[in-house]
């Protein structure tokens, strides 16, 4: 008994030393392989209708003039900007690492109070995770294509770090606070930030048709999601894996 | 008893680890999604309009 505690308190026991590498293999696995599979989704769905917004951000096409125009435009073919998909790429893949390390370091807590990390529970987490940094900010503050208008870049951070700090404490509390008022407090907590409302343009200047807005927002969040489950799923997966190997 | 402790110890070397993470995940979501300076921004910009970051 002595012995366990002892190696608790000192700063790098070799439990702790296990700890690290646990949770940083499994978040680097579970973040990389759900980014790369989230980056390659949003080439294919979300950056032809990114492209296609800029053509109006740009003022190379221009709609609600005299004549139609095509909705069908010539877009670049992909990987025509090979230097910019592969920037998308690392930095889509980094993101999801960011988010995995948090929820690996949350699914460890979890574990601690007695609750099962497996790959099937991931798929909740990942949902979770969706809701908390995707949707609820998106929910005020939609995925907007380049070439609209919108408030302050700061102020929206702000709301937007507000917004998803919520959410993650919503999210919890509704998983594991197991009582009415967790979950009252979790959901004046998802509704707050959209009562008192996100940061918003004072004036409209969107040069960028509604269709082309709207199916950019529909893709952000769908693959949003995909890549989120996945993102949940990895990490359950990894993190038992990991355990699993470090017992063995 | 064995379990508490073992429990406890668990909970001990884990503590480290679990705040270095969420630190070092924190910051790489804010580098990614959210610091401003010209080349990261530009380097981001898809992924912070596709993952819905407030990006310009």
């Amino acid at each position: 008994m002595t012995p366990l505690t002892m190696c608790a308190t000192r700063p790098a026991s070799p439990a702790t030393k296990t700890m690290f590498s646990r949770i940083l293999t499994s978040a680097l696995f579970a973040g990389a392989a759900a980014g790369l599979i989230a980056a390659l989704l949003q080439l294919v769905f979300v950056q032809p209708v990114l492209l296609h917004a800029e053509l109006y951000e740009t003022g190379e096409l221009v709609h609600f003039g005299g004549e139609a125009i095509s909705a069908h435009p010539d877009l670049p073919r992909m990987f025509a900007e090979p230097v910019r998909d592969i920037l998308s790429i690392v930095f889509t893949m980094l993101t999801y690492t960011g988010y995995a390390l948090v929820m690996v370091a949350l699914m460890m807590m979890a574990e601690g109070q007695g609750h099962a990390i497996t790959a099937r529970v991931g798929i909740l987490w990942g949902i979770a995770g969706f809701i908390t940094v995707h949707f609820a900010p998106g929910l005020s503050l939609a995925p907007e294509v380049p070439g609209v208008a919108a408030a302050d870049v700061g102020a929206r951070q702000i709301w937007w770090t507000a917004t998803v700090a919520a959410a993650g404490v919503a999210m919890w509390l509704i998983a594991f606070g197991g009582n009415l008022i967790s979950i009252v407090i979790a959901a004046a907590l998802l509704l707050a930030p959209h009562l008192i409302g996100a940061p918003e343009p004072d004036t409209f200047a969107g040069t960028v048709p509604t269709e082309i807005g709207a199916l950019f927002a529909a893709r952000a969040f769908g693959i949003g999601m995909a890549a989120w489950v996945l993102l949940g799923a990895f990490a359950g997966h990894f993190w038992q894996s990991e355990g699993a190997r470090a017992e063995a | 008893m064995t379990t508490k402790t073992l429990k406890a110890s668990v909970a001990g070397s884990a503590f480290a680890p679990a705040l270095f993470a969420v630190v070092l995940g924190l910051g790489i979501i804010t580098l990614t999604g959210h610091v401003q300076a010209s080349a990261l921004h530009d380097a981001a910009h898809d992924v912070r309009h596709a993952t819905g970051f407030p990006c310009h």
